[in-house]
């Protein structure tokens, strides 16, 4: 029995672990396949939620692609707009190539032509020097053809400038023909005097000093001494050519600025004035210190009397001191008598 | 010397006219050769005698009076403020109102010296009214009046603004402007010379000169035929153009710049200085005016100077004025490169540094000028020959040009490699690192390696 016992003991138990088993791998499998069940819903609910954030997030990028490149885009024409503009307004304005090429070939231009007036008038100066000193030699000859009248020749004798030999009288021989003769003497006196006057009154350094009269010039050798008492002639040249000193009123030049300038405010003066007498006295003076005049028109005993009532023929006898005229006290001389009242050429005063 | 002075003191008080006038005379003279003898004036007391009775005395005192106070204060500022504190300058103003032109002109150039030697003595002679009376004395006929005066206005402006403005106050400008086309050569000198005092101290002051419608007739000034009257004239010119781009503009569209060079070109020597400056000062306003200028046909007359010329501040001044032309772009640079005158400025540069005791002016500015133009200059031919033989400071620039022009031209590798060029820098030794070996870096990677080595 204890043997049948154990075995259906260990049956049991055997059966009672298998049922076991088999309850809980089955149980095991009911939760496994529960899980996986849940798994799979879970797995499903996470696809489809990253599915649709992932999608929301692609279509947030695709916008943002397209707003960059639709910016850069934008850029890219905004730089080719900035591009010309600043192209063109540095070549317009800030370095204009064309315009200063025009203004460099402008300036050129204008050199050209200031050059060309510059040198025009360069030679213009110099012909006009040249002119000058032309017509000082041509003062100087006929100056000394002047001088040397004597050298022009005659009917008889030919002249030095007019050889035989020539076919034609020299150029200094027609100018001898055409001159007028020179008088030495005047001309020497004119020249000493002028000299003088040009001395004392050219002034442009202050190196030379007045030549007060230390530098005479020479009287002629064979003047005539004059007759009569006379001063000493140093005294007399000396007064006679003493330099003129002009009042200011006279040195000052009428048309110089001072002088038109005080002359305006003068005639100004002359015209304006309100009183004609200014410092009237008062009002009864002429009645009692001036004496009324009558005026020479109306008075005189026989109306209008020249000008000048004094009569110089009038004979006041009453102012006579004594009665008779004036008479010679002594007699006459006979000769002086004579004098001048004959008409022989021995009367004659030489 | 031998109390000469003090024998002739009293005779300066004496009755007769004539004797204290030739003793004025002689103590005038005296003063005029020597500056002891004029101090011994001075101190003998002379001068107040001599003015005290100045304005009852006739015009040949005055002017004798005149005579000796300008013979005294010629020599020296300290004599000449002797001179004004004696109370001189009211003596002179009254010889100044004067009639008689003789003795308004040795007033006025008696002021002239005077104002000549500072600025304090300049103001105290236009303290004292002067300037009003000397724009008179210019518009009178006589010549030799209005010349000193103008001198005397030159003197007075040349000092200090102030001064110049005082001038201009007193309608100055207008009536030395009318006296420019004046025939007489003296005259248009101190003319000139008083315009250019007046317009080198301010822009206002040089507008003004301006205005005063000088400009065509100065340019006719710079064909005279005395050196003088041009030398005034372009100097004038240079006052007017130094200050501002648009003043120097105005002087390059009249014709300005045309006449200057033809006036440098008809000069010799220092008269040609300030022509030379001109060019500078317009050239370095703007880089159209040194195009201008360029186009005006500069450059040759300052390359002839640059090579003529011995004396050294006039060789200075050609160089400063080539570099104002040449330092603005690479187009300037190469106008004055072609002139082929880099290579004379380099002997200049050369040529004093064997010589250090002497630093010369000419070098200085030959080496600033130098440099200026070969930054900008990017014409290799005229670079070429300056390879071999400048000095490592100038070399530095040269290389860098070489090595910025190099890389991009093939025709221009070719030429260098050809003319030797590229030995002359493989010769060259330079610290590594240094700026130098950068461009010979550059220089040779520009050629395959077998023609490096």
């Amino acid at each position: 029995y204890f043997y049948i016992f154990r075995a259906i003991d260990e049956d049991r138990k055997i059966k009672y672990k298998a049922a076991v088993k088999i309850q809980s791998w089955f149980r095991g499998c009911r939760v496994r396949a529960y899980l996986r069940h849940l798994n799979k819903m879970a797995i499903l609910m996470q696809k489809w939620w990253r599915g649709y954030l992932r999608r929301k997030y692609f279509r947030e990028t695709v916008e943002t692609a397209y707003f960059i490149k639709k910016l850069n885009f934008y850029n890219e024409m905004a730089v080719r707009i900035q591009k010309m503009w600043r192209g063109y307004y540095v070549r317009k304005y800030i370095h204009n190539f064309y315009a200063l090429k025009k203004y460099l070939k402008a300036i050129s231009v204008n050199n050209a032509f200031v050059r060309s007036e510059l040198q025009e008038y360069a030679e213009m100066k110099e012909k006009e020097d040249k002119m000058k000193d032309l017509e000082k030699e041509e003062k100087e000859k006929k100056y000394q053809a002047r001088k040397m009248h004597y050298l022009l020749s005659t009917t008889q004798i030919p002249g030095i400038y007019n050889s035989p030999f020539r076919k034609s009288p020299d150029p200094m021989e027609l100018l001898l023909r055409k001159s007028k003769p020179l008088t030495h003497r005047k001309q020497q006196v004119k020249e000493g005097k002028s000299l003088v006057v040009y001395e004392l009154y050219d002034w442009p350094t202050c190196k030379e000093p007045p030549a007060f009269v230390t530098a005479l010039p020479l009287l002629p050798i064979d003047r005539q001494k004059p007759q009569g008492p006379f001063r000493d002639p140093a005294e007399v040249l000396w007064q006679r050519y003493k330099p003129l000193e002009p009042t200011l009123r006279v040195a000052e030049s009428r048309n110089s600025p001072p002088a038109k300038a005080r002359e305006r405010p003068q005639r100004e003066e002359w015209r304006n004035p309100i009183h004609d007498n200014e410092f009237l006295p008062f009002s009864s003076y002429h009645r009692i210190y001036e004496k009324h005049e009558t005026s020479l028109r109306r008075s005189g005993k026989y109306g209008q009397e020249a000008y000048g009532t004094k009569h110089f023929r009038d004979v006041y006898p009453k102012k006579w001191i004594a009665d008779k005229d004036f008479e010679t006290l002594f007699p006459s001389i006979v000769l002086f008598d004579k004098f001048g009242k004959t008409y022989s050429s021995t009367g004659q005063i030489v | 010397n031998s109390g000469v002075v003090c024998l002739l003191r009293p005779l300066l008080l004496d009755v007769i006219p004539s004797i204290r006038q030739t003793t004025a005379l002689a103590l005038g003279r005296l003063a005029d050769c020597d500056v002891d003898l004029a101090e011994t004036v001075v101190k003998a007391g002379i001068l107040p005698q001599l003015i005290c009775s100045l304005p009852e005395e006739n015009r040949y005192y005055k002017k004798t009076a005149a005579f000796v106070l300008r013979a005294v204060s010629k020599h020296s500022p300290q004599l000449a403020q002797a001179v004004v504190q004696c109370g001189a300058l009211e003596m002179l103003m009254i010889c100044l109102e004067d009639f008689d032109p003789g003795v308004k002109e040795g007033a006025s150039w008696a002021l002239g010296y005077i104002a000549r030697h500072n600025r304090e003595l300049s103001q105290a002679v236009v303290d004292a009214g002067a300037v009003p009376l000397l724009v008179l004395c210019i518009q009178e006929p006589e010549i030799a009046l209005k010349r000193i005066a103008a001198s005397t206005l030159s003197d007075i402006s040349k000092h200090s603004p102030e001064l110049a403005q005082t001038v201009v106050d007193a309608q100055a400008i207008a009536h030395l402007a009318q006296m420019i086309p004046n025939p007489d050569a003296k005259l248009k000198r101190q003319v000139l010379s008083a315009l250019s005092q007046i317009a080198k101290h301010s822009v206002d002051l040089a507008e003004l000169v301006v205005e005063a419608e000088i400009f065509p007739v100065v340019l006719t000034c710079l064909k005279d035929s005395d050196e003088y009257v041009k030398k005034n004239g372009v100097t004038l010119i240079r006052e007017i153009a130094k200050h501002t781009p648009e003043l120097s503009q105005l002087v390059v569209n009249l014709g300005g710049v045309a006449a200057v060079i033809d006036c440098i070109d008809s000069c010799r020597g220092t008269v040609r200085l300030p022509g030379i400056m001109t060019l500078g000062y317009v050239a370095a306003q703007s880089e159209d005016l040194s195009m201008a200028v360029i186009v005006s046909k500069g450059i040759p007359p300052l390359c002839v100077c640059l090579i003529e010329e011995h004396e050294d501040h006039i060789k200075a001044a050609a160089a400063w004025a080539l570099g104002q032309i040449g330092r603005h772009t690479a187009e300037h640079a190469r106008h004055v490169a072609v002139a082929n005158v880099l290579p004379t400025m380099l002997d200049i540069y050369m040529d004093s540094r064997s010589s250090d005791d002497l630093k010369m002016k000419a070098s200085i500015f030959a080496k600033k000028a130098l440099k200026t133009i070969l930054q900008k200059c990017t014409y290799l031919p005229a670079l070429e020959p300056l390879l071999h033989e400048a000095p490592p400071n100038i070399l530095k620039h040269i290389i860098g040009q070489f090595s910025k022009v190099l890389p991009h031209d093939s025709k221009a590798r070719r030429l260098f490699v050809t003319t030797g060029g590229l030995k002359k820098v493989q010769e060259i030794k330079a610290e590594p690192g240094s700026l130098l070996q950068e461009y010979i870096n550059t220089i040779n990677n520009c050629y395959p390696e077998e023609i490096v080595r």
